[in-house]
């Protein structure tokens, strides 16, 4: 008789341990991809003019792992996380790829030219086509794939310190480079 | 929580690039087709704002979305099809109606469930006080109090007396 | 000095508030009658303490001090002074002190207007309102504090979003919280019946109108939401399911059910239990919802600036006041003993299906907006529930408590019959045959379930209207005695009558318009003419015109039907403090239909993209909102509810003999 009167404030303790976690641990805004382990889509795009070579699907299946990281010229955030790909590019730890989306040929190439090049490769998604296989909704966007053409991971938004050295790197040697 | 005003910072970029107003679309020319696109679209969320369709979002990434849509059915995709699409590339979050798959049983399945409960705890309810009940369970009123308290309750409420 | 003034009265109102709550809790336990008076003092104090606070953010606003950091970030010098002063409460902080201040207002009124009650109960009423005071000015104070400074201050202020600069979106706020705080008093009552022991007739006819003073603000203040956002956004939607809607919807669906269930709990005695869970619910889905917009959980366009740390302090408050509020049930209620009894098929009954109805469509929002959260937190997966899964789970339990609306009024206290009902609403039952098949004649599309809604439409006017003809016994007796009649019936049938009528009324806006609206989406170019719902529209071209603060394009259409010409200028505009579009569509509201134009981007070959709509009878969704709320302040106004009034006395002394006698 006692118990179902109960049954309110335990609903309700439920509901407020799920809120605890959510407001801790969840971020609504960040949908993780749903490419993760699985090959990374076709496509084939010319490079930049002047920082070529081009960009297709064979190259990230080359045997070793790789980063392709989605950028513009017309991205401010991607002005933050440039310089951490120049550095990381130094290292010569791994090969980013850029694919640069729905931007102008010449905007890319001064905006490289002006901050430095930190990829092997890039491609032009002109149309944005390619971005939207990779499920690319908003720049920028890095994905991390194994040497058979596998997407491992995809971080969203730009790369900081704090994703170089906790998620990145374990990555990376995890999948062994 | 850094990541959370990159994020932002992510998502405003994109809207800051959109135009704010109704653009262009390059609407089908066969009507029935252009329906079902719009149907289709008016189903999809659009990623970058905050729970609007791609039919209703001026953003680029939904005019991009929208165009894909079009170019897929005629091509002679099905809804669904052209729904799968997308779901590959972007996950079920893509889709406004969520999909009834395992993990939405409960979603589906719980106002059903919650309405039975309910109307179980009512029935019984109901029928505890229902005139059922043996005279033994009546509490403290005689029958002449409540007889009276009726009157004045059922005047109070209209013109005419209804109770008995 | 006015930021100074205006913290120093909020911990003056903290204290206060702190003294509120548990010296009349001590009183009501010994008896010690001063203590317990001053509950009352206590509550004047502190509504004039919070009222200076208010006021004194608002002479900020008023007299541009941007050196007060809110105001800096809110307004700014250009704005026009009735949005200054409606600026006050568009953002955060502000909106929390408007929260606490309508709390002290409800406070006080409890004591102004509650003189018939005992002396206990007063207290510990406004005791709980003061401890619940006690949770928000903390919160604003330590955590949302309007009045910090900024040093150096600006020039000049940050808040000049054109969005915000809209009569809707200004007075929608006050509204909403005038609901979602009234709900408080009822919460209180319930919570001061749980500490007394007891739930009698007189404590529901005292809970009664500050049920329906908060449902009846909530209603409005959804409505306006809902209107700004149809002529405001762009496409004329006006509900779209998102998280903060919702949080308004699920509080006013508990607050009808309340407002049902109470009426039984003061006619029959019986139903307590759950009408005081229902009070405790009402209140913690209000309080839920200042949780969800605030916390950054969940996304929704609507979200105030979210921040994890204030997440956790009304978290932490929901998990207090909502989470000891239940328990007290728990512990509680199975001491309450229930009183009448009915039969199934009775007034009593078609309460109860109501109750269960209205609470099941809570629960089912409720279910649908946090399920997000639930997968993510135990799968990681992520879902989006929108308006297809609220429609195919609201309508079902929506259509039959249409249906049992008509029924309910007829059928009498403890006993009805079915069937006599039924032969007393064959007039409705035709009359919603009629509508539907008129219409299927005469309209070429006429899908099976807008024939449906039309028929419900009349099937509930029609329906409430012999309910309220056969009372007054209409056409049965001589006028003059009808006319009697109908002025002796106390407010409350009248009010009854309107307020279902109302429902009716959008019913029929919400049937009309989604499934009878006709579009034009696509370019135009001047001089071009497109047939839209019986209406032509021509498009006579467009040009740049400047405003006060924005540069826009402005189109101009002429519509036609062949009797009258109707002129549109539908702009799109661009502000450049901050930068931002925004689309002010042209809306030619007619009752019959609104005519909605809106004009896009040039396509650069001389045309413009365009909408027009063709909406029929949409503006009744908010005119039957409106008609609703006149229902409620019409049973409010019935002098029975207003407590204090002498005529009552002797029917006062019935239910405090049935206390008496139940001991």
């Amino acid at each position: 008789m006692q118990l179902r009167f109960l049954l309110p404030v335990t609903t309700f303790a439920v509901i407020a341990a799920i809120m605890w976690y959510a407001l801790f641990n969840l971020n609504p805004a960040e949908i993780p991809s749903e490419l993760v382990s699985k090959p990374a889509p076709e496509f084939s795009l010319e490079a930049i003019p002047g920082f070529g070579p081009a960009l297709s699907t064979a190259d990230l299946a080359k045997g070793k792992v790789t980063l392709l990281n989605v950028f513009a010229s017309w991205c401010v955030a991607c002005i933050v996380e440039h310089p951490l790909l120049v550095r990381l590019k130094q290292e010569n730890l791994v090969d980013i790829y850029g694919l640069n989306y729905k931007d102008k040929p010449d905007a890319a190439a001064k905006w490289l030219t002006g901050r430095g090049n930190p990829y092997s490769r890039t491609g032009m998604d002109l149309k944005g086509r390619v971005g939207i296989d990779f499920g690319v909704y908003g720049v920028p966007e890095t994905f991390v794939i194994d040497g058979d053409g596998k997407i491992l991971d995809k971080i969203i938004g730009p790369i900081t310190e704090d994703i170089l050295e906790n998620r990145l790197r374990p990555l990376l040697l995890r999948a062994g480079s | 929580m850094r990541l959370t005003s990159i994020i932002f910072l992510l998502c405003s970029l994109f809207l800051a690039m959109s135009a704010q107003a109704l653009v262009v679309d390059e609407t089908l020319d066969d009507p029935v087709l252009e329906a079902r696109a719009q149907e289709i679209s008016a189903s999809i969320r659009c990623l970058v704002c905050q729970n609007e369709s791609i039919l209703d979002s001026d953003a680029d990434l939904a005019k991009d979305l929208r165009k894909i849509v079009r170019e897929h059915i005629v091509a002679g995709e099905s809804n669904d099809q052209v729904k799968a699409f997308l779901v590959a590339r972007y996950g079920d979050w893509v889709l406004l109606n969520p999909p009834f798959k395992l993990k939405t049983v409960l979603l589906w399945l719980g106002p059903a469930l919650i309405f039975l409960f309910g109307a179980i705890a009512a029935f019984f309810f109901v029928r505890g006080r229902s005139e059922g009940r043996t005279v033994l369970d009546i509490e403290h009123l005689t029958m002449e109090e409540q007889a009276a308290l009726d009157q004045l309750l059922a005047d109070d409420e209209d013109g005419s007396a209804r109770a008995k | 000095m006015i930021a100074e003034t205006g913290q120093f009265v909020l911990i003056l109102a903290l204290i206060t508030a702190i003294l509120q709550g548990t010296l009349p809790l001590i009183g009501a336990a010994r008896n010690n009658v001063a203590l317990m008076r001053f509950s009352g003092n206590a509550a004047l104090v502190q509504f004039l303490a919070i009222s200076g606070a208010f006021f004194c953010l608002m002479a900020g606003y008023v007299t541009s001090d941007f050196s007060i950091l809110n105001v800096a970030s809110n307004s700014h010098s250009l704005k026009p002074m009735l949005y200054k002063v409606t600026g006050v409460w568009g953002n955060h902080e502000g909106s929390l002190l408007l929260w606490g201040w309508i709390l002290a207002l409800f406070g006080y009124s409890v004591a102004l207007f509650g003189r018939n009650l005992p002396d206990s109960l007063k207290a510990r009423v406004l005791a709980i309102q003061g401890l619940i005071g006690v949770g928000f000015l903390t919160f604003v104070l330590f955590t949302s504090n309007p009045f910090v400074r900024l040093d150096p201050a600006p020039l000049d202020g940050n808040g000049l979003n054109p969005l915000l600069q809209d009569p809707g979106l200004a007075f929608h706020p006050p509204f909403l919280y005038l609901g979602y705080v009234g709900l408080s008093v009822t919460f209180s009552f319930a919570i001061a019946a749980l500490i007394e022991g007891r739930v009698d007739p007189a404590w529901a006819r005292w809970v009664r109108p500050w049920t329906l003073a908060a449902w009846g603000f909530l209603t409005i203040g959804i409505a306006l939401g809902s209107w700004w956002a149809y002529y405001e956004l762009g496409w004329g939607g006006w509900w779209f399911w998102d998280p903060v809607e919702n949080a308004s919807f699920m509080p006013w669906l508990a607050a009808t059910a309340l407002l049902h269930s109470a009426i039984v709990v003061e006619k029959r005695d019986t139903l307590k239990n759950w009408t005081i869970l229902l009070a405790i619910i009402a209140f913690s889905l209000s309080l839920l919802g200042t949780f969800l917009v605030r916390s950054g959980v969940l996304t929704s366009v609507h979200a105030f600036a979210s921040d994890p740390a204030r997440g956790v302090f009304i978290l932490m408050f929901l998990i207090v006041v909502i989470g000891g509020s239940l328990l007290l049930y728990g512990i509680r209620a199975p001491a309450m003993k229930g009183g009448g009894l009915f039969a199934p098929i009775s007034r009593e009954g078609a309460l109860v299906l109501n109750n269960l109805l209205l609470a099941t469509a809570a629960a089912t929002v409720l279910l649908g907006t946090l399920y997000p959260i639930f997968l993510d937190a135990f799968t990681g997966e992520k879902v989006s529930v929108g308006p297809p899964y609220f429609v195919a789970t609201f309508l079902p339990l929506v259509i039959p408590l249409v249906i049992a609306m008509a029924f309910g009024p007829f059928l009498p206290w403890k006993r009805g019959d079915l069937g006599g009902v039924l032969s007393r609403l064959k007039f409705a039952l035709a009359a919603a045959l009629v509508v539907a098949g008129v219409v299927w004649w005469w309209q070429t599309r006429a899908p099976v379930m807008a024939l449906f809604g039309l028929g419900l439409f009349a099937w509930l006017l029609v329906g409430s209207l012999l309910e309220w003809t056969d009372r007054i016994k209409l056409f049965r007796v001589s006028l003059a005695n009808s006319w009697k009649r109908m002025i002796r019936l106390p407010r409350s049938a009248h009010g009854m009558t309107v307020a279902h009528i109302g429902v009716a009324l959008v019913i029929l806006g919400i049937t009309a318009s989604e499934a009878w609206q006709t579009e034009h989406l696509g370019v135009m170019n001047p001089g071009d003419t497109v047939s839209v719902g019986g209406y032509e529209f021509q498009f006579e071209g467009a040009r740049n015109v400047a405003g006060p603060n924005y540069e826009a394009l402005r189109g101009t259409f002429l519509a036609t039907d062949g009797n009258s010409r109707i002129d549109l200028y539908p702009e799109q505009r661009t502000y450049d403090t901050p930068p931002m579009k925004t689309t002010e569509a042209a809306i030619y509201p007619m009752l019959t239909a609104d005519l909605y134009v809106v004009i896009g981007d040039a396509d650069g070959k001389g045309g413009y993209a365009t909408r027009i709509y063709h909406k029929p009878f949409i503006s009744w969704i908010w005119l039957g909102a409106f008609v609703m709320f006149l229902g409620g302040a019409l049973s409010l106004s019935d002098r029975r509810l207003r407590l204090g009034a002498p005529k009552r006395q002797t029917k006062a002394a019935v239910p405090k003999a049935l206390s008496q006698a139940k001991g």
